[in-house]
């Protein structure tokens, strides 16, 4: 599935009130529950020791790997090294053949479902019953799970009576303490007639052979224990060194998944136990590679073999949730989901899939293993670049970013074009297929004169000190005042600002689809037109250009192997200020004054994604704002994001309305006639919803507000 | 930890009695086997896996005394029983756990197959954590170690909790305070497995 297809599978999902019920209730619920589940543990610390614990082995895998099939054989295991997929479904239909074996359950395994090994068995005449009670309402009705650990979250109780109904013929009512009782009834029989079980494992024990699993139905404990063979099939990245490496994993596994602080059973399997006939248990393990050591062959994605399936990532984030996991996902669903589908499956598939991630960060600040999620995301966005280019839109569109004339001599003639559309500063309506983009909110009309036309007329008095003033696309061309702010707010504290004629677009959104050659030459540019030490700051007031500036420049640059600009973009990164933070430092220092005394009256505030996760400013501008006299409501959901996402909004316009409704919700839900924000694309799509809703809230840059505040 | 364990215990959902000896374990289970109509007819049986608590005890007097108990566990028997007794070696305090060695089926069998699970513990054999239990009982000991926290549950209907899908209903964990002379943990283990 790709373009189109994909295109409408997530207009469709986002049709579909079912998914979008169920998982924006789970949303909610979640991080209460998470967070309760973590109290009194200090959860910082336990991420790092599960990331370091889970990197060791990720960087050991081969060694674990002997050492694992060393103490369980020892023990009276047979342990079978699977390099590929087809050699893991081949041992396991041998040994079914071998054994006689007509009938087998399963308990869950996200491994076996990578491998499709349900429908190779059943192709060979193999009855295989799931036994999760998730699972086996996914396998009745023919379908793949839509999310790593609640495989039916997409289907209600109604769907799933009529799924059981047909399955034991008789209507059955959506009571689902009787629908659980029905499937307890109905797999109880399969698991008494089954001659094998397959289980999966969360943990793979190098020093003893053991295998961890957890489980809350106690179907895993049945699969183990009544059929008189067990097969365990378990991806190399579930190994862990000693038994002590178990506990980190068991604290955190249970409390991200489902905010439990332990699920009912674990099962510690170390050797062939004692079956029901009295004889020890046929124990087999299918170490089962599929790219895994391909993974830990490279050096920026081997941190993906850190997930512990716990599905977090999925929880918290603003895409999935509206959207479930047959659209964002394929076996493995979500953020980590898609990385995973491009090692384990195949970089094509996640093709279209990574592009619903609108990059907010949300997935890393939960992520129990530290993977950075978001990043990976845009590293395979640069791999599929490479290997395959770019879309020819994008093409168009950065081969413009990547000439400075070029890009703003056409933003100056489509400020010109776009007069047909634009009334009051918005565009409210766009044509033909954008419409879409104009669907839940007004776009800011492209102004005629930009910042960089301006500033030159602006009356500065002259002082020592002096900034530079970086303004990013959308101030430059788009909100022009906000720019004028930071200067007379920068004058007041005795500094002269600069506006160098030669800055232009900070590169983000070339980097995040991909493009680095392109994002490298805007980095050259902007490196060329800032490179004046004797400038103290280079100040922002948008984040994505900020991170740009301070971290992403020399990432860029040296993937890209331009090593003569790298001590120029640590030199310019030294000098790089976001504007709220400034400021307040500025008025810690009593260079700047906020106006004493004053009842301002409620404002709420909007995190921006990367203003709250990559700069962890988020207090300044708070504090500010406050400080100056506005009584601050917090709103539900503040660090979510708006759904704005750079381009994200002209990708997946009709994602990126949902979200935008979520937040203005939540923004409503406080009562506050205001809202601060310190993003000006946050502006842009807060502004715009509000505009096609009619509402009277104002969206302010902090930026907009703060010359009220000084003195 | 005794404290914890109870309130971590009760909080996945077990029921929890502290008693003072096995006499009064006893007149536990009594009760329990009652309630669930445990009575000396066909389904309507309980049994009980071999473990330290009975030894020392006469299984006939047991056996008069609760009608309808079984001592020979066999998969049948079990997956028809409407409770299993069994005897966990540990509890960990953190998570409300019970921890034991169940590489022996029957311990398996009526601690997952009956709606009612019965579990003994004694009182002084409670570790903090997790970290803690593996050292006392590392994996290395046994075949399968089986811990359990609460009875049976799922959520994955609607995410409504519901409790008994392939496991238990009801978890009983009945804490007997003096049953071993010598109220050290570590000693009382390394005697055992002597």
């Amino acid at each position: 599935m790709s373009g189109k297809g994909f295109r409408r599978s997530v207009t469709q999902a986002l049709a579909n009130p079912t998914i979008s019920d169920a998982l924006g209730r789970f949303s909610e619920a979640y991080p209460v529950s998470r967070a309760q589940a973590y109290e009194g543990i200090d959860i910082e610390q336990l991420r790092d020791l599960v990331a370091e614990r889970k990197g060791y082995a990720a960087l050991h895998l081969d060694e674990l790997a002997e050492q694992f099939t060393r103490a369980a054989q020892s023990r009276g295991v047979t342990v079978y090294r699977a390099n590929s997929a087809q050699e893991a479904r081949r041992y396991v239909l041998d040994l079914c053949r071998e054994r006689g074996v007509r009938r087998l359950v399963k308990s869950k395994s996200m491994a076996t479902e990578e491998i499709h090994l349900n429908g190779y068995l059943e192709a060979a005449g193999i009855t295989c019953t799931e036994t999760d009670l998730g699972e086996w309402i996914i396998q009745l009705c023919g379908q793949r799970p839509s999310h790593m650990v609640m495989p039916a979250i997409h289907l209600t109780k109604e769907q799933v009576a009529d799924i059981f109904s047909k399955e034991v013929d008789e209507r059955l009512s959506s009571d689902i303490p009787r629908l659980v009782a029905v499937a307890r009834e109905r797999l109880r029989g399969a698991f008494l007639e089954a001659d094998l079980g397959i289980t999966g494992a969360n943990v793979a024990i190098a020093q003893t052979g053991t295998l961890a699993i957890l489980s809350n139905e106690g179907n895993a404990r049945l699969v183990a224990t009544l059929p008189p063979i067990h097969v365990a099939i378990v991806g190399l990245e579930k190994l862990v060194a000693t038994p002590q490496d178990l506990v980190p994993i068991v604290r955190s596994l249970p409390r991200s998944a489902t905010g439990q602080l332990l699920t009912s059973y674990l099962s510690l399997i170390s050797g062939p136990a004692q079956n029901v006939d009295g004889a020890p248990k046929e124990l087999h393990v299918v170490l089962m590679d599929n790219h895994r050591s391909d993974l830990a062959a490279d050096p920026v994605f081997r941190q993906a073999l850190q997930c512990i399936r716990c599905a977090s990532c999925l929880n918290v984030c603003p895409v999935f949730r509206l959207v479930g996991g047959h659209v964002f996902g394929d076996v493995y669903t979500g953020g980590i989901g898609t990385i995973l589908t491009a090692w384990f499956d195949e970089l094509q598939k996640s093709s279209d899939i990574q592009g619903l991630c609108i990059q907010c960060g949300k997935c890393n600040e939960v992520c129990p293993a530290r993977i950075d999620i978001a990043g990976l995301i845009v590293h395979l966005r640069q791999r599929l670049a490479e290997r395959e280019g770019l879309a020819l839109l994008q093409r168009v569109a950065f081969s413009v970013v990547n000439d400075r004339r070029t890009f703003h001599r056409m933003l100056r003639t489509a400020a010109v074009a776009q007069k047909p559309l634009a009334r009051n500063g918005f565009v409210r309506h766009l044509p033909l297929f954008l419409t879409s983009v104009t669907g839940e909110r007004s776009l800011p009309a492209i102004v005629e004169r930009p910042l960089r036309d301006v500033m030159p007329a602006l009356a500065q008095p002259e002082a020592a000190e002096k900034a530079f003033i970086f303004a990013g696309c959308l101030i430059d061309f788009g909100y022009p005042g906000m720019g004028e702010s930071m200067v007379r707010v920068l004058n007041r504290a005795g500094i002269e600002v600069a506006f160098p004629d030669g800055q232009t677009c900070c590169g983000a959104p070339a980097r995040l689809s991909g493009a680095l050659d392109v994002a490298a030459n805007n980095a050259v540019d902007n490196l060329r037109a800032l490179a004046d030490p004797q400038v103290r700051y280079v100040v922002s007031a948008c984040p994505t250009c900020t991170v740009s500036l301070q971290d992403d420049f020399e990432a860029v640059l040296t993937a890209q192997g331009r090593q003569e600009w790298l001590e120029p973009a640590r030199e310019l990164a030294s000098r790089v200020v976001d504007f709220s933070t400034l400021v307040r430092r500025l008025v810690e220092a009593g260079r700047l004054r906020l106006r004493p005394g004053r009842s301002l009256g409620p404002i709420t505030y909007h995190d921006s994604c990367h203003y709250r996760r990559t700069l962890h400013a988020e207090q300044n501008p708070r504090a500010l704002l406050q400080g100056g006299g506005y009584q601050l409501t917090e709103m539900a959901e503040s660090d979510v994001c708006c759904g704005m996402g750079g381009s994200y909004l002209l990708k997946h316009p009709q994602v990126s309305g949902r979200i935008l409704r979520r937040k203005l919700d939540n923004i409503r839900a406080t009562g506050a006639p205001l809202v601060a924000t310190d993003c000006p694309g946050c502006v842009l799509q807060l502004r715009g919803g509000l505009d096609k809703t009619g509402e009277p809230v104002q969206v302010r840059h902090t930026v907009e507000l703060l010359e009220e505040l000084l003195e | 930890m005794w404290k914890e364990f109870r309130a971590r215990a009760l909080q996945a959902g077990a029921e929890v009695e502290r008693v003072a000896g096995r006499a009064e374990a006893l007149d536990v289970i009594e009760r329990v086997l009652a309630a669930e109509g445990v009575c000396d007819a066909p389904g309507r049986e309980a049994v009980w896996a071999p473990c330290p608590f009975l030894q020392g005890l006469d299984a006939e007097t047991v056996l008069e005394r609760l009608p309808g108990l079984r001592f020979d566990v066999t998969l049948a028997r079990a997956a028809g029983a409407l409770v299993g007794i069994s005897q966990a070696d540990w509890g960990i305090a953190d998570t409300g756990t019970l921890a034991q060695d169940c590489g022996a089926v029957a311990q398996r069998l009526v601690s997952t197959l009956p709606g009612t699970h019965l579990a003994l513990l004694e009182a002084d054999r409670l570790v903090p954590d997790l970290a803690t239990y593996l050292s006392v009982q590392p994996p290395t000991g046994a075949d399968y170690l089986g811990l359990i926290t609460g009875p049976s549950r799922t959520a994955d209907i609607e995410r409504v909790l519901t409790i008994g899908v392939h496991g238990p209903r009801r978890l009983v964990v009945v804490v007997v305070d003096g049953l071993t002379p010598n109220p050290s943990p570590l000693p009382a283990e390394s005697r055992r497995r002597a």
